[in-house]
């Protein structure tokens, strides 16, 4: 379905090889995952694939690369469309029309399919991806699972033999991950759709592929091979194959099941062992910050109400909540970024007395979500990354923006 | 044993049932209002100007669905009310007193000899008031006209209905539409973060600081928007000559030429000869221009999804706009006096019966088009 015959990529004609002498077929129905560090190549691969990567990016693709028999070499991205689905990881910027509807629809109103054909299939990918209820929704307003969900509904209809997904789940809750892989799983089962697709979260998926493909960074050789076999030498893992390869396990256990079934004689080790808890400090101590009963509203909303907050020197502490459980609330009230409506947080006094700078956030430093938000006005070299067009929603912060964190 | 066959399909134009809630074509509304719009500019009859208001009102009370841009009439009435009112202060601060009839009197400002001409307050005069006031009508009248279609036409389906020729203007529309409200979001989102890092929100640093990430984000999802637009096919088009494309392009400049020479004659001449030849350079514009979009429009292989039909309701919703138009400029030829109420002396506006009927042709849509769809946009 998808040959790359000795490809190299590179973006400009002196740089290095962002990919070298990439050799491998993909057979249909296959579920290929690509995984490797970031900046290792791994949205190029997957822009390569449909044709993005020379026609829309530039630079210089060596070798072939045939899709379904057509080589992108003389088959420009839009030329692919019928073949390839491409779903971009931050689906809302790449949304052309405004409702979930019209979204399904709009790839096969550019390849010319019959209104009446085009109705068929709306309703049938609605049923498929459990959109039913949101297909008059402005995609807007969609949460993060069905925005994935709906971009993969909006290239489904054209009926591709391919879908490329890069980081589907990323910028997810573990819940809507979870409906995003389901439906993924219920395509390559049902429809027999070949997918690849690149993931930071292997612990998520790597139950599902087939096969996975190790990019090792620029100029590296790639590994590809089955998930056990790989995962047992790979760079990045999910924490039940660290685990496997501490104890010494084989083959290399990628799901928790497997890992049950292998540890008999872990657990008989360990029987008899406590491990370590840090010290907790005596409730006498002053906190480092304090919340206490506090209430937030976002107009007519109550998004927090009556909590109470201790954070003692040294603590780590981790939010955790649905999304739109007010996380961010509670942060923003902490570092004074909203006016509690009733109760109070603070930060307690030694703190801001150790501080050295006035004015300039003392007491903490804020890491927003997305780090763009901080970058200043200087020049940046461009990841790979963005100039495939697929920005990250959690790009690797350049060196410089150490400058978000509080001057020192 | 009986054997079945056939398949079942859906008709390329679904049928409509009376009663059903749908939209009805934007197209319709739009003409309804347009010839709302014309039927205002040919008088200056207040009562007449008014009704046209009213009947506005009512159309867009009864069938404006539920969202957002839907309540942009209410915007559009302030509108028009507030050109009325400076019309008429304008007038009062500004205007000639030619007339015989005083107002009230104000004192008159001296301006020096080099600025003669000019007056500042003085006697306000009655004539010239109740002209300001039925100018300032007219222009309201037609502004609400506007602002009705506006809110009973959604403007995702009007875009939809723009020939396949200009599509690619339509979605820039579409694009920029929804990069607006993302644009604005972004801004906010940036200035939060500078706040809670306890940097400056105000100063020419902090605006650079803000607009550098808005910036690079816009810029960002441009990009993505590019490459995801052109994954899924869009610009596909059938080969053509590019002697095929020369033609259609100069058939519709030529045509738009057409149209706005033929306008020109048609509203900047007196004489009912040049008129004439207006609307024939107009109508000749006009075939020209459709003619060579229709031609364009063949090179897109795009087909539409739920594509906008006319239906019955369309149409008459379309014919009742024409007709309070043509009721109106009718009215003018034959009773010009009671379609442009003097001012010199004043009098009470009459009605003229022709007018009337147009206002009540043009208010039916009220009742006879179906309702809007309760739980869509």
């Amino acid at each position: 379905m998808i040959e790359f015959d000795d490809v190299s990529i590179r973006y400009e004609p002196e740089a290095d090889d962002v990919l070298t002498g990439v050799d491998l077929t993909i057979a249909e129905g296959e579920f290929v995952l690509v995984v490797g560090g970031t900046g290792s190549g791994k949205s190029t691969l997957l822009s390569s694939i449909n044709g993005l990567v020379p026609h829309f990016t530039g630079g210089v693709l060596r070798g072939d690369v045939r899709v379904d028999g057509r080589s992108t070499r003389d088959h420009r991205p839009r030329d692919l469309a019928d073949i390839v689905g491409v779903v971009p990881q931050d689906p809302l910027a790449s949304f052309v029309t405004d409702t979930v509807e019209e979204e399904l629809a709009y790839t096969m109103e550019c390849l010319g399919l019959a209104p009446a054909v085009m109705r068929r299939r709306v309703e049938e990918t609605l049923d498929l991806l459990g959109l039913e209820e949101l297909r008059n929704r402005p995609l807007r307003t969609l949460s993060g699972g069905q925005r994935q969900r709906a971009a993969i509904g909006a290239v489904l209809t054209a009926h591709p033999r391919i879908l490329v997904l890069d980081e589907p789940t990323s910028a997810l809750d573990p819940g809507a991950a979870e409906e995003v892989l389901a439906a993924l799983h219920r395509l390559v089962h049902d429809l027999g759709i070949t997918v690849v697709m690149a993931e930071h979260r292997l612990e998520r998926v790597v139950q599902y592929a087939d096969r996975v493909i190790e990019l090792g960074g620029p100029g590296q050789a790639i590994a590809i091979g089955e998930p056990s076999a790989i995962m047992a030498t790979a760079h990045i893992a999910p924490p039940v194959v660290h685990l496997g390869r501490v104890a010494g396990w084989h083959p290399t256990p990628i799901t928790i099941r497997d890992a049950r079934r292998q540890a008999d004689t872990l657990r008989t080790l360990l029987t008899g062992q406590v491990p370590t808890i840090r010290a907790v400090p005596d409730a006498g101590s002053s906190p480092v910050a304090s919340i206490e009963a506090l209430q937030i509203h976002h107009g007519p909303v109550l998004a927090l109400r009556d909590v109470d907050l201790r954070v003692d020197r040294g603590d780590i502490v981790a939010l955790m909540g649905r999304n739109g459980a007010g996380k961010s609330t509670l942060l923003h009230t902490l570092v004074g970024g909203l006016a509690p409506s009733r109760g109070r947080s603070m930060w307690t006094a030694w703190i801001r007395a150790a501080s050295p700078v006035r004015n300039c956030s003392p007491a903490w430093a804020w890491s927003p979500r997305s780090p763009q938000t901080c970058w200043k006005p200087r020049p940046w070299r461009p990841s790979a990354r963005h100039r495939t067009g697929m920005p990250d929603a959690n790009p690797e912060p350049p060196a410089r923006s150490s400058r978000c964190w509080p001057r020192r | 044993m009986t054997t079945i066959t056939g398949q079942v399909s859906a008709t390329d134009r679904p049928r409509t049932y009376p009663g059903e809630a749908r939209w009805l074509h934007p197209m319709a509304w739009w003409s309804w209002a347009i010839g709302l719009a014309i039927a205002a500019s040919v008088t200056t009859n207040p009562l007449l100007l008014i009704g046209i208001v009213v009947v506005a009102a009512l159309v867009v009370d009864r069938r404006k669905p539920q969202a957002p841009w839907a309540r942009s009439f209410a915007f559009f009435l302030r509108i028009a009310v507030l050109i009325v009112i400076i019309r008429v202060l304008a007038q009062i601060l500004f205007g000639a007193p030619t007339g015989t009839l005083a107002v009230v009197s104000m004192p008159a400002l001296t301006l020096p000899d080099w600025f003669a001409g000019v007056r500042l307050g003085g006697t306000v005069m009655l004539e010239p008031l109740l002209q300001s006031v039925y100018d300032g009508l007219r222009l309201a009248a037609i502004i609400v006209a506007i602002g009705a279609a506006g809110s009973l036409a959604s403007p995702a389906r009007v875009l939809k209905s723009v020939p396949a020729a200009v599509y690619e203007v339509g979605v820039s529309v579409v694009v920029a539409s929804t990069f607006l409200p993302q644009l604005v979001a972004d801004v906010s989102r940036v200035r939060a973060n500078r706040r809670l890092r306890g940097r400056k929100e105000k100063g020419v640093r902090a605006l650079a600081g803000t607009m550098m990430p808005v910036l690079h984000s816009a810029m960002d999802r441009s990009i993505t928007l590019a490459a995801a637009m052109d994954s899924r096919g869009y610009g596909r088009t059938a080969d053509r000559s590019t002697g095929d494309r020369l033609r259609t392009g100069v058939a519709l400049l030529a045509g738009i030429v057409a149209i706005v020479v033929g306008l020109f004659f048609l509203l900047g001449t007196a004489s009912r000869d040049w008129e004439n030849w207006g609307l024939a350079i107009v109508a000749l514009g006009v075939i020209s221009a459709a003619a060579s979009l229709a031609f364009a429009g063949r090179r897109s292989t795009r087909t539409r999804y739920r594509p906008n039909n006319w239906h019955r309701a369309d149409l008459w919703t379309l014919g009742c706009g024409a007709f309070t138009a043509i009721a109106f400029a009718a009215a003018a030829r034959v009773d010009p006096l009671g379609m442009a109420t003097s001012t010199q002396p004043p009098v009470w506006p009459s009605l003229p019966i022709l007018a009337v009927v147009g206002l009540v042709v043009a208010a039916l849509p009220a009742y006879f088009t179906p309702a809007p769809p309760k739980d869509d946009r």
